[in-house]
């Protein structure tokens, strides 16, 4: 059963077709890549989807609802959440806040226990505080906790930013870019962050430029060019596809390819 | 409909100078991304200067342009000292420092002019002129003409002249105009100039009319201010178009709603415009990147 | 060590109660007890946009408008309505939210620029408003407002209204250092650094906002209400631009984000013309001079750079 369904979507800006009648479904703990040249239309696919853009075109269903033109709050209370391509994080906050904000939904507070500084706050804060130093725990970033966020180097901020991601306890989970500027070892670790988020039930999306990482991890590849879709299947079925390897992955990728596949 | 027509004119007559005011800001922010609300005191800085020049005993063509080139020597020192310093800082702090600045200038030309309020003679008589059963001060057509060639001057250079096309690139992109090998700096100084003589220009023109203080120019910036944002901020046909819309909508209003709440005008219809039409009437969408 | 003492959540309240215990100690005479209790009044204005500006964020240029509303309350209220003037304070904090909540939905949506100048509109509506409505304001004149009484005690005196005011400047400081370490803070602030990401954990960052704008027009309607108890007498420049222009100066000057730097914002803003009375033809130009130097040279605040001062020695 597929939890995230798109159907026909598209949007314009200007004249401009950016995304032209897309359509996947992605199912609980599969990884689903969407890859392309850049100005495929990925990124802007995403903001379709997690309502940053609205359109009229087309339809997005989450576990069966439509959610299409739902404000992106609310999309994450039914359980679809994103990282961003250009880092989105708060940079004035410690890592350790930043991840805290993620536990927002889970949170039992009112703004007047707040005011107040009630008890029950106290130990809300415990709680959150605790939760989310277990996450970057998880996610390597431990070390960092007490730093502010904008102190902290890319890499760290691209796990940072899943490791919020993470604290919604997503049953969707839209990655963009989340290797792009890391080292090998960093790509390593995100490559197992990933896979392991997956196999715990979460359907996760992915957008990536680093081909060996895409190949090894997705079940199922998504290929846009120019907002339209090329290709889609399995990183088996996308290697070898003709129009995809001349039309995106060139020989330089398709040499890559075959590389990650030895 | 002889009411009509003396409201539109006297509407017209000040909307020409909110548009003046209008300019200035749209100059500066297009060069700087600056708001300058220090631009309605440019305004005072012409006409207290020139009424005290000609107090000193000066001719009104030399006063008039001793107190434009004061003007702009004010613009250029805010520049120089209070905008240039501060680059790359936030919004609401660049505009603390202007209004900060505002505040200055106010202070200081209460203590250089005093606090009284003050008129200039007519240019050219003060017998109103009948039109269609309305009366026109000569003073009026001063200032629609002045405000009609400041503004054809203004567009000449912007799109005839070399270092009118420099600043236009400049607006349009800051790092690629220095790629070019355009000095920005010198740039966005020529702007914050420009605002502060048209400004001036602007309070020179109109001193006769409206009278003119020491701390005339919070209002004018405010209502500048409002016409820049309902033609909608960084374009010189909505400064135009704000400013004589603003101008006439107060006109209106005092005459036919109330003269007490003549000044909420202009703020009714920045919320206005805000709310309906955020990017004001010529203002371009932007598409928000994430 | 100091670091420990710096980043403990009571630390601030601490200070702020030992500046309220000393200050009759050592104030010479009552002229600066009255000067004082103006400090604490217009540092509860302050922690309003403490939350707005500096948890959330979101500028704005019209807070003295609420302030208005809050101090004419205490004045319309005895006078149309027959009511007792604490009793019209409340309702004045009332009418300050509810105004707040309506006008804060659309004006939110706008940011920077934008905002700004919608909150700047909105205050001079309402100083206009003040101004224009003589009939029932007094006009420019302003308004008598009649003295309070709190428990069949008389508020008057500077003494009374120095530890009237105190009390309800410590109360409000408590409450807002409450709120910036709980969800309710870090949602705020995290919107502050970025919306999207803010909604993308969730949050609803226009209902977060209004939260924001809502809570500060009450602060500043409750100072509005004791300056106006405290002065006897309103005027509508109490609502006017030049005001909310100090209030924002007082939380930038004194430290975007501290409650105690709203203090010493406050602090600063109340004694310069006081201190420049001899000068009085000098204080427009020093005060805009003032603000000027600041936001150029000290752009994050007094209080947040003595801080890093401190915590960096210590280090």
């Amino acid at each position: 059963m597929s939890l995230l369904q798109v159907e026909n979507t598209g949007i314009s800006f200007g004249g401009l077709v950016a995304v032209d009648n897309v359509s996947f479904s992605v199912s609980p703990g599969e990884v689903f890549s969407i890859i392309g040249p850049n100005g495929a239309g990925k990124t802007t696919l995403f903001n379709i989807v997690t309502g940053v853009y609205r359109t009229d075109r087309g339809s997005v269903s989450l576990a069966g609802e439509k959610v299409a033109g739902l404000a992106p709050h609310l999309l994450v209370k039914r359980g679809m959440v994103r990282t961003f391509q250009n880092l989105q994080i708060f940079f004035r906050m410690t890592a350790l806040e930043n991840v805290m904000v993620g536990f927002h939904l889970a949170e039992r507070s009112s703004l007047l226990s707040d005011l107040l500084g009630l008890p029950s706050v106290s130990r809300q804060n415990r709680a959150t505080r605790e939760a989310a130093l277990a996450l970057l725990e998880r996610v390597g970033l431990a070390a960092y906790a007490a730093m502010p966020a904008g102190t902290l180097p890319y890499g760290a901020l691209k796990r940072l930013e899943i490791a919020r991601a993470l604290a919604s306890e997503p049953k969707v989970l839209l990655l963009d870019e989340p290797a792009a500027g890391c080292n090998a070892v960093e790509s390593e670790a995100i490559d197992n962050l990933i896979t392991g988020i997956a196999s715990g039930g979460v359907a996760v999306v992915l957008i990536e430029h680093d081909m060996k990482l895409v190949m090894r991890i997705s079940d199922r590849i998504l290929v846009l060019a120019e907002g339209k879709r090329l290709a889609e299947g399995t990183p088996e079925v996308i290697r070898h596809d003709p129009v995809v390897v001349s039309a995106y992955l060139g020989e330089h990728g398709a040499r890559e390819a075959a590389r990650a596949q030895g | 409909m002889s009411e009509f027509l003396q409201l539109l004119l006297s509407g017209l007559t000040v909307g020409a100078v909110y548009a003046l005011v209008a300019l200035g800001f749209t100059l500066i922010y297009n060069a700087s991304d600056v708001i300058n609300f220090a631009q309605g005191d440019f305004v005072m800085i012409g006409g207290m200067a020139t009424v005290f020049l000609m107090a000193a005993g000066l001719p009104l063509p030399l006063a008039a342009l001793l107190a434009v080139l004061a003007a702009v020597v004010v613009g250029l020192l805010l520049h120089r000292l209070a905008i240039e310093p501060a680059r790359g800082a936030s919004p609401v702090t660049l505009i603390m420092i202007t209004i900060g600045a505002s505040i200055f200038i106010r202070g200081v030309a209460q203590i250089v002019f005093d606090k009284q309020f003050h008129t200039l003679p007519a240019f050219s008589g003060s017998d109103p002129i009948n039109i269609g059963g309305a009366a026109i001060l000569p003073q009026s057509l001063w200032v629609l003409a002045g405000a009609f060639l400041l503004f054809a001057g203004l567009y000449f250079f912007l799109s005839r002249t070399l270092t009118g096309k420099a600043l236009v690139a400049t607006a349009a992109n800051r790092l690629a105009a220095r790629l070019v090998g355009i000095n920005v700096t010198v740039m966005l100084a020529m702007a914050f100039g420009l605002s502060a003589a048209m400004g001036a220009l602007a309070g020179i023109l109109v001193a006769p009319i409206t009278l003119t203080r020491y701390d005339i120019g919070t209002l004018f910036a405010l209502k500048g201010f409002a016409a820049a944002m309902v033609g909608g901020m960084g374009s010189p046909q909505g400064a135009l178009v704000g400013g004589l819309l603003i101008g006439i909508l107060e006109s209106f209003g005092a005459g036919y709603i109330s003269s007490a709440y003549k000044d909420a005008v202009a703020f009714l219809a920045i919320l206005l415009v805000l709310f309906v039409m955020p990017r004001g009437l010529f203002g371009s969408r932007s598409v928000e990147r994430v | 060590m100091i670091d420990r003492i710096l980043n403990s959540r009571l630390a601030p309240l601490l200070v702020l109660a030992f500046l309220v215990a000393v200050i009759p100690l050592v104030a010479p005479s009552n002229f600066y007890l009255r000067v004082a209790a103006l400090v604490w009044v217009f540092s509860i204005a302050a922690f309003g946009l403490t939350i707005l500006m500096g948890y959330a964020g979101q500028v704005s240029l019209g807070h003295a408008g609420f302030l208005g509303i809050g101090a004419y309350s205490v004045a319309l209220g005895p006078e149309y309505l027959g009511l007792d003037p604490l009793v019209s304070l409340c309702l004045g904090v009332f009418v300050s939210a509810a105004i707040a909540w309506v006008v804060g939905r659309p004006i939110l949506k706008l940011r920077g620029y934008y905002l700004a100048i919608a909150t700047l509109g909105f205050g001079m509506i309402v100083s206009l408003v003040l101004n224009g409505e003589s009939a029932i304001t007094g006009g420019p004149d302003g308004m008598q407002v009649p003295r309070a009484t709190l428990f069949g005690l008389k508020l008057s005196g500077s003494a009374t209204w120095y530890w009237v005011t105190a009390g309800v400047m410590l109360v409000g400081a408590a409450l807002a250092l409450n709120i910036g370490n709980s969800p309710t803070g870090r949602a705020l602030r995290a919107l502050h650094d970025s919306e999207v990401a803010a909604a993308g954990t969730g949050i609803d960052v226009a209902a977060r906002k209004l939260n924001a704008f809502v809570l500060a027009a009450i602060y500043a309607a409750v100072a509005g209400g004791l300056l106006a108890l405290m002065n006897g007498l309103i005027t509508p420049d109490a609502a006017g631009f030049m005001n909310s222009i100090e209030l924002v100066a007082m939380v930038i000057i004194g430290g975007l984000g501290s409650v105690v730097g709203a203090v010493v914002g406050a602090a600063f803003l109340v004694v310069l013309p006081q201190a420049l009375t001899s000068l009085h033809d000098y204080e427009q130009a020093v005060l805009g001079l003032l603000i000027m130097v600041f936001m150029i040279f000290l752009p994050a605040g007094i209080v947040p750079t003595l801080r890093r001062k401190m915590t960096e020695r210590a280090a």
